[in-house]
């Protein structure tokens, strides 16, 4: 990054001179001593520089402490200490732990209708807690604890898949807005802005609407579409930003190829604020999902279950059976709650303004 | 002014032509087709034909936009399927259309009543109980789907306190109707009880609807708050020996308001997704509900209005507060 090195180079400069202008007043000290105006002032200016130049090394050493090098390197020296951005990433550490290994740490196999025999559809339409099932079981009969650690893999999928499809297009499209600007970005922006003026839920709802049966990808494809416009917007605003930037300028001076300006100069150093939308927008995805399960578009197929699938389908139950709701929704909130945390702590390390 | 007025409304219309195209385009590529998609699967082969030579099919793809085109602009989408049934989908939007209004505008109302000066004090306060709190219950309120917290208020408050209706806009009392905003008509006609009635009704959605709103609220106005406190006119002003009453109202909060201004003007969009999921848990008659509605039982002619309706609402409500915005602050006329 372009930036990283500029300051780089500021941090190290006074070091530089420091040492070199120490020496040669160290060797002149004897002319000071014959006590004419010109070395006298001489001396004065040296002295001075000296003093700059501890002054100087004494700044550095400070800098050293906190390597506010770099906009990155401060805003995680920051980070490190912000309780804030510890709880959200430790949420998200161990949802992405429990979601990584839940083959492995459910007790249960989360498919098989295991208590199945107690289900009554009139009497007891939810088996309660018994020895074997901490948290009792669904309306199938299977085991809802296993059914949450495993929903946790599925959750994950739906919201990575979502992120990134909408990541995907708004790099697209917003790339091709900053980068070549006019009528190029006129067309493409105009077409976000519809986008991003029907309601996100009524535009994934009626995305939905065009597949004949819903599925998991129908749900990560409406979720996606939604997402786009956002990631573009937020991209095209820091190509801008970047298309007007020295660095970029002395690029073209050079003559380097405009696509090599765009993919190497521009975009790398405007992917910052993206990179952290993308945390945000995760944990949107989620609850999005979670929407569009209870308006009944999302994945029909229960046998791989998922948060927002087993909350949009408890619906039936939840005055009798709360906790058939509960579960998987407290694990949403959490969830969504931990990137939240992490991306907004991260935004706002990473914003000069808050920057002290 | 005028021209930032006119270039703004330019905008609007190309945004409406992009998304009738899209519309069209949307309409025509449904499961079975716009024929399926307006009859149904039990239409007969004649009704399809009929239809079809209506819908002019047979025609190039540009005459059939432009038959599109005109069909909106005389207001016909076509009958509903299955929300009201046989009746004029424009008809059921606007019958259904004052609730959601009333109930977005109690919502905002909350929102804006509780974010605004809890914005003030906690970015006042920075880093004290208070700022710590309510952010924390900020972020709490993005990540609570909405119509769990729509769940979880008519669980306790309506159905285990009962102090609450559980669902629908209004006791069955026979109120007169005036404007179909039923608050309102209640005032209008003197029929307390009406009124009454209307907001128990309003109150459990209504808070369910604003925790995002007043969410981001919050948050806009704290951090604009923290913003313009640091700048050198409020220096001037407590320099100048201002009483608190004066900086506070004239110098930090009116500038403070802009970007929330905007962020309020934006909120209505999610406002009304947040209503489909609000008006669906507690059966409140309003167009969130239709849209859930008529989604679920593929009722598309009550889908395309209300799609094409949603939109243009949030389109013209933000061109009306980016207009108050360029009224209230010249810098942005010449953006």
């Amino acid at each position: 990054m372009t930036n990283e090195k500029s300051t780089d180079k500021l941090g190290e400069q006074p070091t530089h001179t420091g040492t070199e202008q120490t020496s040669p007043s160290v060797g002149s000290e004897p002319a000071a001593k014959s006590g004419n105006l010109l070395t006298k002032y001489g001396d004065a200016r040296k002295k001075r520089i000296d003093e700059l130049a501890e002054l100087s090394v004494a700044e550095s050493g400070a800098i050293e402490e906190s390597p506010g090098v770099s906009l990155w390197a401060s805003a995680w020296s920051r980070l490190r200490r912000n309780p804030v951005f510890l709880i959200g990433a430790g949420i998200t550490l161990i949802f992405l732990i429990v979601a990584l290994t839940a083959q492995w740490i459910a007790p249960k196999d989360p498919g098989i209708g295991y208590l199945i025999e107690q289900v009554r559809p009139q009497s007891n339409p939810v088996p309660g807690p018994e020895p074997g099932f901490p948290l009792g079981a669904d309306d199938r009969g299977r085991d809802l604890l296993s059914r949450l650690i495993v929903g946790s893999q599925q959750t994950l999928i739906v919201g990575v898949l979502a992120t990134l499809g909408g990541f995907t297009g708004g790099l697209i499209l917003g790339t091709l807005a900053g980068a070549f600007g006019g009528w190029v970005d006129s067309l493409v922006m105009r077409a976000v802005d519809v986008m991003l003026s029907i309601p996100s839920l009524v535009l994934a709802l009626s995305i939905s609407a065009l597949a004949s049966r819903p599925s998991v990808w129908t749900l990560i494809i409406a979720i996606a579409v939604v997402q786009v416009p956002i990631f573009a917007r937020l991209l095209r605003g820091s190509m801008l930003a970047q298309r007007s930037s020295d660095h970029v300028l002395a690029a073209r001076a050079l003559g380097i190829k405009r696509s090599a300006i765009v993919l190497r100069h521009m975009l790398p150093n405007s992917l910052g604020p993206v990179i952290v939308q993308a945390t945000l927008a995760l944990a949107v995805a989620i609850i999005d999902a979670a929407a569009l399960s209870f308006l009944g578009l999302g994945n029909p197929d229960t046998r791989v279950p998922e948060w927002g699938q087993m909350l949009g389908q408890s619906q039936q139950y939840i005055y009798d059976h709360p906790q058939l709701a509960f579960y998987p929704a407290a694990c949403i909130i959490v969830v969504a709650l931990g990137f939240t945390l992490m991306g907004e702590s991260i935004r706002e390390a990473l914003d000069p303004k808050t920057r002290r | 002014m005028l021209r930032y007025i006119v270039r703004r409304i330019g905008q609007l219309i190309g945004v409406a032509i992009v998304l009738s195209m899209l519309l069209f385009f949307w309409l025509r590529s449904l499961p079975g087709g716009p024929v399926n998609a307006l009859l149904g699967e039990r239409a007969t082969p004649e009704m399809r034909a009929n239809l079809e030579r209506v819908l002019g099919l047979d025609q190039p793809l540009y005459m059939q936009y432009w038959a599109y085109i005109k069909r909106i602009l005389n207001g016909e989408f076509g009958n509903s399927t299955s929300v009201l049934p046989g009746t004029d989908a424009m008809t059921v939007f606007l019958a259904r259309f004052p609730a959601t209004i009333e109930l977005s505008f109690f919502a905002v109302t909350i929102a804006v009543a509780i974010a605004i000066p809890l914005g003030y004090v906690a970015a006042r306060k920075r880093a004290s109980l208070l700022d710590n709190t309510s952010i924390i219950v900020s972020l709490v309120g993005i990540a609570v789907p909405v119509f769990f917290l729509a769940f979880l208020l008519k669980y306790y408050f309506a159905i285990k306190l009962g102090w609450f209706p559980v669902s629908g806009r209004q006791a069955n009392l026979g109120c007169t109707r005036v404007t179909n905003f039923f608050v309102l008509d209640g005032i209008l006609t003197r029929e307390w009880d009406c009124t009454a009635s209307a907001l128990k009704h309003l109150i459990l959605p209504s808070l369910a609807l604003s925790s995002i709103p007043f969410a981001v609220i919050f948050r806009i106005t704290r951090a604009s708050v923290l913003d313009v406190v640091n700048e050198d006119y409020v220096r001037t002003a407590e320099a100048k020996g201002l009483t608190k009453q004066v900086i506070r109202g004239r110098h930090i909060l009116r500038n403070a308001m802009l970007p929330v201004l905007t962020i309020i003007g934006l909120q209505i969009g999610a406002l009304l997704a947040g209503a489909v999921l609000t008006e669906k848990v507690f059966a409140f008659p309003g167009i969130g509900e239709a849209l859930a509605l008529s989604f679920s039982a593929r009722d598309y002619a009550v889908l395309q209005i209300l799609i094409l309706m949603a939109a243009i609402v949030f389109v013209v409500v933000n061109l009306l507060v980016d207009i108050g915005y360029a009224v209230v602050d010249p810098r942005v006329r010449t953006r």
